[in-house]
């Protein structure tokens, strides 16, 4: 039975923490499967800090792929069509991600 | 010709032994252990190639004819008489100490569980595990999910270490590696809160873990490790990059504990007035161009003993004390 706690006379928060063994990792896994580069990700912000829309708007895509690889999938479906595709990014990473048709593989993983 | 002794039979020791008895000096290598080899003796796969470690200790031994090896030799002082040293007995007109390191004692964390929880081992109980093909845990099933926890026992004033021990990370991710490729259906992940994979070949290795094996790095220092009914560890960390407090369930934690100065440095620095560091492993006579000295002319210094090194560099530093010692004694 599944508890409504909204219909209680008090507040209560809901837990804050990522439960990593609960995460659905499926959308990233799809994603890696087609675009690999992604593996390689290793989080420094290169790309983040040249975006054209992060310079404009909260869109973070260093943050976008950390959300995809903990499961926040919603978050990341949300966020995803801020990027301009300028493809700015790719010039920068020296991981060799292909960030651009990442982020269009996760387009087109969400669509599905 | 003049006589040399070398405490500690590890690969610096060797190294060095080998280039001074090619020298034509009488090399006397005192190892506390029954054989020679060091820690190195010990393990299995070593990074950035993953070879044999025993490929590396019978290489240095080839180097070793002529020079005279004590073994269960535990040197605890050396005596000093003019220019002339005694250690154990033995004369000598030069000493290298090629001390080593000793491994972090795990239970010193104790919020890690090492000793409290069945599923919690060291990185040294990994090794072992993974050159006996037996990763297992204790009620013998081979685990589903490995943890790597790294600085253990390094940047930890809790544990009065403040240093990096510099070879941890790399061997996290050598460990990685070897355990996908054994057990390609068991998940890794890394605990790590940066990567220090400074050597050649080391960050390619970084990246191989990554590409190929699937390594996963989630940047974050463990605070506590909780054991579950199902002997099952629950592990809280912060994901830093996300900025938001996880847990997370592991088979088995692996401890990658870093290293800490000989048991014997403390008593050889007495002995004759020696000199350590703050971070307790011995102190060279200068960090850039004197870094095989000691304060006292004729005791040479080589490997761990002053500060964590990788192998190779144990072997270089140990060649370039025999090449001090070398130019000192002619």
């Amino acid at each position: 039975m599944t508890i409504d706690v909204s219909k209680w006379p008090f507040g209560v928060n809901q837990d804050n923490q990522v439960d990593f063994d609960e995460a659905d990792k499926s959308l990233a896994m799809a994603v890696k499967a087609k675009d690999p580069t992604l593996k390689l990700c290793m989080g420094c912000g290169t790309c983040s800090a040249g975006c054209t829309a992060g310079a404009l708007t909260d869109f973070n895509i260093r943050q976008m792929f950390l959300l995809l690889n903990r499961g926040r999938n919603d978050e990341v479906a949300e966020k995803i069509n801020n990027c301009m595709l300028c493809g700015k990014c790719i010039l920068g990473c020296p991981r060799g991600v292909n960030t651009r048709n990442v982020i269009l593989t996760i387009r087109e993983v969400l669509e599905k | 010709m003049a006589n040399v002794t070398i405490i500690g039979g590890g690969v610096a020791g060797m190294a060095a032994a080998g280039v001074l008895t090619k020298r034509g000096h009488e090399v006397t290598l005192m190892e506390r252990d029954s054989k020679l080899g060091g820690h190195v003796g010990k393990w299995y796969k070593v990074f950035p190639d993953i070879t044999d470690a025993s490929e590396i200790v019978d290489e240095l031994k080839g180097d070793l004819n002529g020079v005279k090896i004590k073994t269960n030799a535990d040197v605890k002082e050396i005596e000093k008489s003019g220019k002339k040293f005694k250690v154990n007995g033995t004369s000598a007109d030069a000493v290298l100490i090629a001390a080593g390191f000793e491994p972090f004692d795990a239970t010193l964390k104790e919020e890690y569980g090492y000793g409290i929880y069945d599923n919690v081992v060291t990185s040294l109980e990994l090794d072992e595990m993974l050159k006996t093909g037996k990763l297992k845990t204790k009620d013998g099933k081979t685990p589903k999910s490995v943890g790597l926890v790294h600085c253990v026992g390094s940047r930890d004033e809790k544990v009065n270490n403040n240093y990096c021990s510099r070879v941890c990370c790399t061997n996290v991710i050598k460990s990685g590696i070897e355990i996908k490729e054994h057990y390609p259906g068991t998940d890794v992940f890394c605990f790590y809160m940066d990567v220090r994979a400074y050597g050649r070949g080391y960050e390619e290795l970084y990246r191989k873990s990554q590409e190929e094996c699937g390594v996963t790095f989630i940047r974050s220092r463990l605070s506590e490790a909780n054991e579950n009914a199902d002997k099952t560890l629950l592990l809280r960390v912060e994901d830093t990059l996300a900025g938001k407090p996880m847990k997370i369930n592991v088979d088995l934690l692996v401890l990658m504990v870093g290293m800490c100065p000989s048991v014997n440095a403390g008593s050889l620095k007495n002995s004759i007035g020696l000199e350590t560091g703050d971070d307790r492993f011995f102190k060279t006579k200068n960090k850039h161009s004197a870094n095989n000295e000691s304060n006292i002319p004729g005791v040479f210094y080589a490997g761990a003993t002053t500060g964590p090194k990788s192998i190779v560099e144990s072997i270089t530093d140990g060649r370039a004390a025999a090449a001090e010692i070398h130019s000192y004694l002619s």
